[in-house]
């Protein structure tokens, strides 16, 4: 039989009120360059992962500073730590080490598998 | 005899052409329509980037006017302006003539009327302010709600009344990113438990100490910038702001709750400028601020000899350089005026 009907979009809006921002304080807190960014794209240029997958540094700044964890996650274990990204960076800031406390803030969080 | 210079606008250009003016041995009239002088000086608390006070600057401008061959005349308006041979009659709205070699014009800007943009709701909804009234809190040290409540979540919008189609104004107003990341920490200072939120479109920190300005808001103050051009603010049940955006470095559309909102009004042609366009026939562009002979070389120059232009009458500027062209200006006119019996 013939399929039909209707199928249900999740919203796509970034809940800002609701979102959990624990992991970017525990990033804020170990490393404070993380404020620092001001969003240029340099490091996700420069990465190797970067350029052959849809990974993109910069853009998970954004998703950890904003609470959008799922995507955060998704996402993390795609870089491989090599730190070519820090050698771009206009703004100092320590990008690897980012990486690292986020993935540490997530172990160590009981409301998130990884 | 002394020649005669006219300077209409007491703001900063005004105040200091007006003091450069009399130094070169020029005797001034300076018109100016409020009974104070200093224009917007008056409604700033501390200057960006250095965070002056602002009665610091009027202090410094106020003892270059303090002189005998300066005459203020304040409350006063022009009704009718004319050119006569090589001299200059204006009428004031008391019927009095005066009679000037040169005329300097320093009308100075207003800033955008912040309810044209209605999706804001400027004067629909309380706690939704201007960069002035910020400004005013400042002053009075308390940052507070209507109700009297202390603000915890305030955003700052970027870019009212510039860069914007919708109200016919496609320039950017140049101070409002400063000035916002100026506020931000400035909010911050008074209230240390806050978050802020600046919305901005691009960030412009094109002067000295801007960036870093820009910098010490991130890493000192931990002021959170998303870019993006916020779309309509509206009320929640509970007498929250609640805005629209789309974070457009995530891709993603957002909103947010927050206790106040703060809006970056630009720098418009001023009302007083506008009526001396009308009745003096000298030339605006299109952005309406007046327009000089010559972006590069004759940024003073009007379309009538002996009329110079000061300061932000033609362009959104800073303090510094508002001052530098106001200078500029006087040097335009000792050199018309050796030239004029
Ligand atoms: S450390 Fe990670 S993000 Fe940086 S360049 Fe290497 S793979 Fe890319
Ligand atoms: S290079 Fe630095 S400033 Fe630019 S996006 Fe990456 S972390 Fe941010
Ligand atoms: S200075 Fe910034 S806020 Fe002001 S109009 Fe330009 S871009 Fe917009």
């Amino acid at each position: 039989m013939e399929k039909f009907g209707f199928t249900i979009s999740k919203i796509r809006q970034i809940d800002y009120d609701s979102n959990d921002r624990s992991i970017a304080d525990y990033i804020y807190e170990r490393e404070p360059s993380f404020r620092l960014c001001i969003e240029c794209g340099g490091c996700s240029a420069t990465c190797t992962t970067g350029n052959y997958t849809n990974f993109s540094l910069r853009e998970l700044h954004i998703l950890i500073k904003r609470g959008e964890n799922s995507q955060v996650i998704e996402n993390l274990k795609k870089c491989m730590l090599c730190g070519k990204c820090i050698l771009v960076c206009p703004r100092g800031v320590n990008t690897r080490n980012i990486v690292i406390l986020a993935r540490q803030a997530f172990q160590k969080s009981d409301s998130y598998a990884i | 005899m002394s020649k005669h210079v006219v300077v209409i606008g007491a703001g900063v250009a005004g105040l200091e052409a007006a003091g450069r003016l009399s130094k070169a041995g020029f005797y001034v009239s300076l018109l100016e329509k409020e009974v104070k002088t200093g224009g917007h000086l008056n409604d700033w608390y501390k200057l960006f980037p250095d965070r002056r006070n602002s009665s610091e600057v009027k202090h410094y401008l106020d003892k270059l006017t303090l002189n005998d061959g300066i005459k203020i005349l304040s409350g006063t308006t022009i009704e009718k302006f004319s050119k006569r041979k090589s001299h200059f009659s204006i009428i004031t709205d008391k019927g009095n003539e005066i009679i000037a070699d040169a005329v300097v014009v320093a009308t100075g800007f207003d800033l955008f009327k912040s309810a044209r943009k209605e999706e804001y709701g400027y004067g629909i909804y309380d706690n939704v302010i201007t960069s002035a009234e910020l400004e005013g809190m400042f002053r009075n040290d308390k940052i507070a709600l209507c109700n009297g409540k202390i603000p915890g979540a305030i955003g700052i919008v970027h870019c009212v009344g510039s860069r914007d189609e919708k109200v016919g104004n496609l320039y950017c107003s140049k101070l409002c990113c400063v000035t916002a990341v100026k506020q931000a920490i400035e909010i911050c200072e008074h209230l240390p438990e806050s978050k802020v939120f600046c919305f901005y479109m691009d960030m412009r920190m094109g002067g000295a100490h801007y960036e870093e300005l820009y910098r010490e808001a991130q890493e000192k103050w931990g002021v959170n910038f998303i870019r993006g051009k916020v779309s309509e603010a509206g009320e929640t049940i509970n007498n929250r702001l609640v805005i629209k955006v789309e974070d457009t470095l995530a891709g993603r559309p957002l909103k947010m709750e927050l206790d106040m909102l703060v809006l970056m009004a630009g720098m418009e042609m001023s009302d007083g400028g506008k009526k001396i366009a009308g009745i003096s026939g000298l030339n605006t562009g299109e952005n309406r601020f007046f327009s000089a002979a010559d972006p590069h070389y004759g940024s003073n120059i009007s379309n009538i000899k002996g009329v110079f232009y000061a300061g932000t009458c033609t362009a959104p500027m800073n303090i510094t350089e508002t001052i530098s062209h106001a200078r500029a200006a006087v040097s335009e006119v000792m050199d018309y005026l050796k030239d004029v019996n």
